[in-house]
């Protein structure tokens, strides 16, 4: 394994499933697709080693049915797949939302709609990670730019996961899963590693879904000798079916209120000098890395600009958002899609200001040219 | 003044009854003979996890005391996979009902058939789609009636027991209702059985199915399964021309030394350990 001592070139989707393995990962249900495969066939050859499970399910559906499974027996579960299977998916990811099931489904996002662009790297699953499945639901996603802080990220979406149990979805990219980088193991001591509440009280008095002031329930495993009800179905605290309209008020803000109370604790950013900066770019996965060389040679010709590089996307930081464009006179956001990220940067914004999309969806890694390119733009459009 | 009958200790009976079954549903009968079974084996309730997907059979595990999940349309089978090889300890017993585990589930059934999974599937035929209100099943007859059939059925119906045999089950048994103490001895035979366990019970709908092909009455639709179903004994010694359009009942396939799949993924651990 690359340490410090002996760092190595890794994939990312190499790295992907060394995180998974070092959150404690035991299971993998999937089904295989560009550009997402390489992490089931990590997880093929070394989960058994270590006395887990891997399976290639008959469909995405199956794979993702599999892995709630999984998880409602204990295991820390995943699934990695890409467009057309994240599309398969979506109703077991409100499944696993509603049941409060902790699992991590990875995305490496290519081009779409339909079977799209498959070799080809793209951010256009960005809205479909936050509202894909049907009914209202608050969903969580990660997304990192390099082969280091996929091994974070997917450490730190377990956690989530866990800690809220709920689905998170780790966004990645093509360019991103398949790009070797330096990577370096940390040392295992300094990985943090959470896992889901399990219950003190005795069985007579447990309920699965109970309120609570942070909104997070007991989870025994199946098989631990607390018998109890699951159901996709709205449900009591017991976990049984309800129709009482005031149960159902109660079940759907407990699983928003859930996402919204930890939100903090899971908002991911880093601030490139943002400190004086009078534009801004906001970008997250491999987008942020050629945004991040935009502001380097923006400040060469002397614009004052700074990068919000966004690592969590949902639940969406618009308090962060908020915060920063309070400071700056127009906004540039760069992503590998036509436009998704903006929508919501817009509804942040308290204030009237530029802000305009620095896009590519040609399947190509966007460069820091033509986010200079709409920088120059939005700079003209506050001139006029 | 609490229940006698023991079964009622594997019945969330004072939370969740009355069932939201209709009258003359043959449900009910099929959850009693499953908890029979379970009581006679002697397995530790905490150890039962029963698994079902969408419909009015999938219903069933709100009602008994075990770990149970209620899952999506077609699914369960899916979800059972998981469950079994996180936790191979545990017994499952998954519920489907015709549309559920042979439309939308086809794929998950054949799959963990070919795997022979140890899961006991306890498919619950009632020909129709009885949740969304009688639309025609892959079990529907050639030419009986449904709501989405209102000309009577164009298509023919899946056997069950050669689908399963076909994908690769270890045990293959179709039963019936009417045939009470057959349904409670065959699904003890496959919860007992290690690798995949495939109960087709036929069932009766009096409200829509019954309704709808002349057989309104629970009683007919029970007499209906006695005259229509045969013996897989008294089957072999019948011609072809006498067997048209019975069901037969009775196990077709028990075979304990296939390979079973969490067996053979232990296996697997085991010789990486080495
Ligand atoms: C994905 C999806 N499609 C459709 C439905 C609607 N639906 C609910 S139950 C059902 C069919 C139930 O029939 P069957 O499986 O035969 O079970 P029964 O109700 O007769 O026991 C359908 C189509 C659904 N819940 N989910």
């Amino acid at each position: 394994m690359p340490n410090k001592e002996r760092p190595a070139l890794v994939q990312g989707n190499i790295a992907c499933g060394y995180g998974a393995l070092a959150a404690g990962c035991s299971f993998f249900g999937g089904y295989p697709i560009t550009p997402s495969t390489e992490i089931a066939e990590f997880m093929a050859r070394e989960l058994p080693k270590r006395g887990g499970k891997f399976i290639q399910m008959e469909d995405e559906m199956g794979s993702l049915a599999a892995v709630i499974g999984a998880s409602i027996a204990g295991a820390k579960a995943m699934t990695a797949t890409s467009g057309p299977g994240f599309s398969l998916m979506q109703e077991h990811i409100g499944f696993a939302y509603i049941t409060e099931t902790p699992i991590v489904v990875v995305n490496v996002m290519r081009g779409g709609p339909s079977t799209g662009l498959p070799t080809m790297t793209s951010q256009s699953d960005t809205l479909q990670a936050g509202f894909g499945t049907h009914g209202d639901y608050y969903a969580v996603a990660f997304a990192p730019s390099s082969v280091q802080e996929v091994f974070e990220y997917t450490v730190k979406a377990f956690n989530a996961a866990e800690f809220l149990q709920t689905p998170v979805v780790l966004l990645m990219d093509e360019t991103l899963a398949h790009m070797r980088e330096k990577f370096i193991y940390p040392p295992t001591d300094s990985i943090e590693v959470i896992n889901r509440k399990k219950p003190e009280t005795p069985f007579a008095w447990f309920k699965r879904f109970e309120m609570t002031p942070d909104c997070i329930s007991d989870f025994p495993a199946f098989g631990d000798g607390y018998r109890y009800h699951i159901t996709g179905l709205v449900h009591d605290p017991m976990g049984f079916p309800t129709a009482v309209s005031s149960e159902i008020v109660k079940s759907a803000e407990k699983l928003r209120d859930k996402i919204l109370i930890h939100k903090d604790r899971f908002t991911y950013y880093e601030k490139f000098m943002t400190d004086d900066a009078i534009w801004l770019i906001i970008a997250f996965g491999t987008a942020a890395r050629s945004a991040k060389q935009a502001v380097i040679e923006a400040r060469h010709h002397r614009m004052k600009v700074g990068l919000l590089q966004l690592y969590t996307i949902w639940p969406f930081p618009d308090e962060l958002i908020a915060e920063l464009s309070r400071n700056v006179e127009g906004i540039v956001v760069a992503e590998m899609n036509m436009g998704q990220l903006i929508r919501e940067v817009k509804k942040a914004c308290p204030r009237k200001l530029p802000i305009l999309g620095a896009n590519r969806y040609d399947g190509v890694l966007i460069t820091p040219d033509e986010i200079i390119h709409s920088l120059k733009a939005v700079h003209g459009s506050k001139e006029k | 003044m609490g229940p006698k009958s023991p079964i009622y200790d594997y019945l969330r009976y004072k939370k969740k009854f009355p069932t939201v079954w209709c009258p003359g549903c043959g449900i009910g009968t099929i959850m009693g003979a499953i908890i029979r079974a379970v009581m006679s084996l002697g397995y530790d309730k905490n150890d039962v996890v029963m698994v079902s997907g969408i419909g009015c059979s999938s219903r069933m595990p709100a009602y008994v005391d075990f770990n149970t999940l209620h899952t999506t349309h077609g699914r369960a089978i899916a979800f059972a996979t998981g469950i079994k090889l996180a936790k191979p300890h545990l017994k499952l017993i998954v519920v489907t009902g015709d549309g559920d585990g042979l439309a939308i589930g086809g794929n998950h059934f054949i799959h963990a058939a070919r795997r022979n999974i140890d899961i006991t599937h306890i498919l619950i035929n009632n020909s129709i789609y009885g949740m969304t209100g009688g639309q025609y099943s892959p079990t529907t007859p050639r030419r009986a009636f449904a709501y989405t059939a209102p000309y009577g059925n164009i298509e023919p119906d899946f056997d069950v027991v050669e689908l399963g045999i076909a994908a690769g089950a270890s045990f293959v048994a179709r039963t019936a209702v009417y045939h009470i103490i057959q349904m409670g001895k065959i699904i003890e035979k496959a919860l007992k059985h290690k690798g995949y366990s495939l109960v087709d019970v036929i069932s009766q709908c009096p409200v829509l199915y019954g309704r709808l092909n002349k057989m309104r009455s629970p009683v007919e639709m029970l007499l209906w399964q006695k005259e229509h179903t045969v013996d897989i004994k008294v089957a072999a010694k019948k011609s072809p021309e006498e067997l048209e359009g019975k069901y037969i009942v009775g196990i077709f396939k028990d075979d304990p030394d296939m390979p079973e799949y969490v067996s053979e993924y232990q296996k697997l651990i085991d010789s990486l350990k080495e």
